[in-house]
């Protein structure tokens, strides 16, 4: 059923911006279109290529916002995970809370 | 003579219907939820396009380009494939979640104030080594407070036996309990890092659990104005298990979807989830008409993403254990394409 979905209507994920933008939504309360318009502002993209992989895959390398990995695909040698997210939390100008906390608790700050 | 094409009822089962039939059963469910609501129906040209939706013959459809929403993935973190955490890890690499979601595995609140620190630690740790945002995720079940599970008197055994005041007690207790333990709980979280708490299947035990939960929402807003609040209900309806209580001077019980997001965004949330339950006996184009034309008031009052509820037995998702996937995604694409929705 997710995939059902996840292919019918959703964004993407990590694949693309899908991550992102409901980021804003889940802690910004950002409607769908201010959401989208506020993260492709932040990436210098448009709204559309959001939902694209083949967009978003390039973005998300360059930024260092993690990507989908596999033995065939690796980056070890990019940010991903926690530090995709120290990132995230930098180029969308938003405080991350998990972020926030790694900063205190690793003695960063 | 008209071609059946295969659609599916409420259960899940294939139903074989004409063009005719199926656009009956629009109109009829368009029917009744404006008799049940008072809500205006579908317009024509929306009913027009979710005939199309339906009667297509392909076992796949899906919104235009661009149109894409958010996904909420609740449920993702919660023993399907690995540990909970692995879990997490493989939607957010190969499912495309746009956001995960830990749970315990009853996904009662109360189950959860003896396993705090245990959950709070799991979800620091998948914090670390995951992406994408991350909330926990519960049902604030009111009815595990009530005897024979929790320590209050049982307000559906009470009601029954014309006990009405103590029954109003008995669960009015029951939410201060539950108020005590989401915060206990929102705080745990917080301090671990989450990014939101998902408050799932709201006003299931009816209008002490929704007074319950927003109430708490409220809390949570005001001590932590960074974290996102989902609400989402487990019903179209609110019913009025103790039928006084009010939120914002509003009454609580029976309200439907567009007055619940009145004082879900009044006590701040950051999203809201509507729900409509399916009717196992009709085909899904007619449970999609009725949740549809009941949803559609809340777009227009709408200040936070409105993520309508499309899992099992929900929103037109058949209520069968595995909904297949040419249900699913005919109510994603109905729910976006005529209703705007900001995600599901």
């Amino acid at each position: 059923m997710h995939n059902a979905h996840a292919q019918a209507a959703g964004m993407g994920g990590i694949r693309a911006g899908g991550d992102l933008v409901a980021r804003m939504q889940m802690t910004r309360g950002m409607r769908l279109k201010e959401a989208k318009e506020y993260v492709a502002g932040k990436l210098g993209v448009t709204p559309f290529d959001l939902s694209d992989p083949a967009v978003m895959t390039e973005v998300r390398s360059e930024l260092g916002f993690g990507r989908i990995h596999s033995y065939a695909i690796s980056q070890p040698a990019q940010a991903n995970l926690i530090e995709a997210k120290f990132n995230i939390g930098r180029v969308l100008d938003i405080r991350i809370n998990c972020v926030e906390k790694f900063k205190e608790r690793a003695g960063l700050q | 003579m008209e071609t059946a094409i295969p659609t599916r009822m409420g259960d899940g089962s294939i139903a074989r219907m004409a063009r005719s039939e199926l656009r009956a059963d629009i109109e009829d469910g368009v029917a009744q939820a404006v008799r049940r609501a008072k809500v205006e129906p579908l317009a024509a040209d929306e009913q027009e396009h979710l005939l199309d939706i339906y009667a297509s013959p392909a076992r796949f459809v899906g919104v235009d380009l661009g149109d894409e929403v958010v996904l909420s993935c609740d449920g993702t973190g919660m023993k399907t494939h690995a540990t909970r955490a692995q879990d997490m890890q493989s939607y957010e690499q190969w499912m495309g979640a746009d956001l995960l979601e830990l749970c315990p595995g009853d996904y009662s609140l109360k189950v959860i104030r003896t396993i705090l620190p245990y959950e709070a630690q799991c979800l620091h740790d998948a914090l670390l080594a995951t992406i994408a945002p991350m909330q926990y995720g519960i049902m604030p079940n009111l009815g595990l407070y009530a005897k024979d599970d929790g320590p209050c008197e049982n307000w559906s055994t009470l009601l029954p036996e014309g006990r009405i005041a103590e029954a109003r007690a008995a669960s009015e207790q029951a939410a201060e309990m539950a108020v005590s333990d989401a915060v206990r709980m929102a705080d745990a979280m917080w301090e671990a890092g989450a990014d939101a708490i998902d408050f799932d299947t709201t006003g299931a035990s009816g209008d002490p659990e929704f007074w319950a939960t927003l109430r708490v929402t409220e809390i949570i807003r005001r001590k932590y104005p960074e974290m996102g609040v989902q609400l989402g209900m487990a019903g179209e309806f609110v019913l009025g298990m103790h039928g006084e209580l009010e939120y914002d001077g509003k009454r609580l019980a029976g309200m439907w979807p567009r007055q619940q997001l009145e004082v879900v965004q009044k006590a701040g949330a950051t999203m809201y989830g509507p729900v409509v339950n399916v009717n196992t006996g009709r085909s899904c184009a007619w449970n999609m008409a009725r949740a549809l034309t009941l949803v559609k008031p809340c777009m227009e009052i709408a200040e936070i993403p409105v993520h309508m509820n499309v899992g099992m037995g929900v929103g037109a998702v058949p209520m069968f254990v595995h909904p297949p996937g040419d249900a699913a995604c005919r109510a994603a694409k109905a729910c976006v394409d005529i209703l705007g929705l900001d995600g599901l």
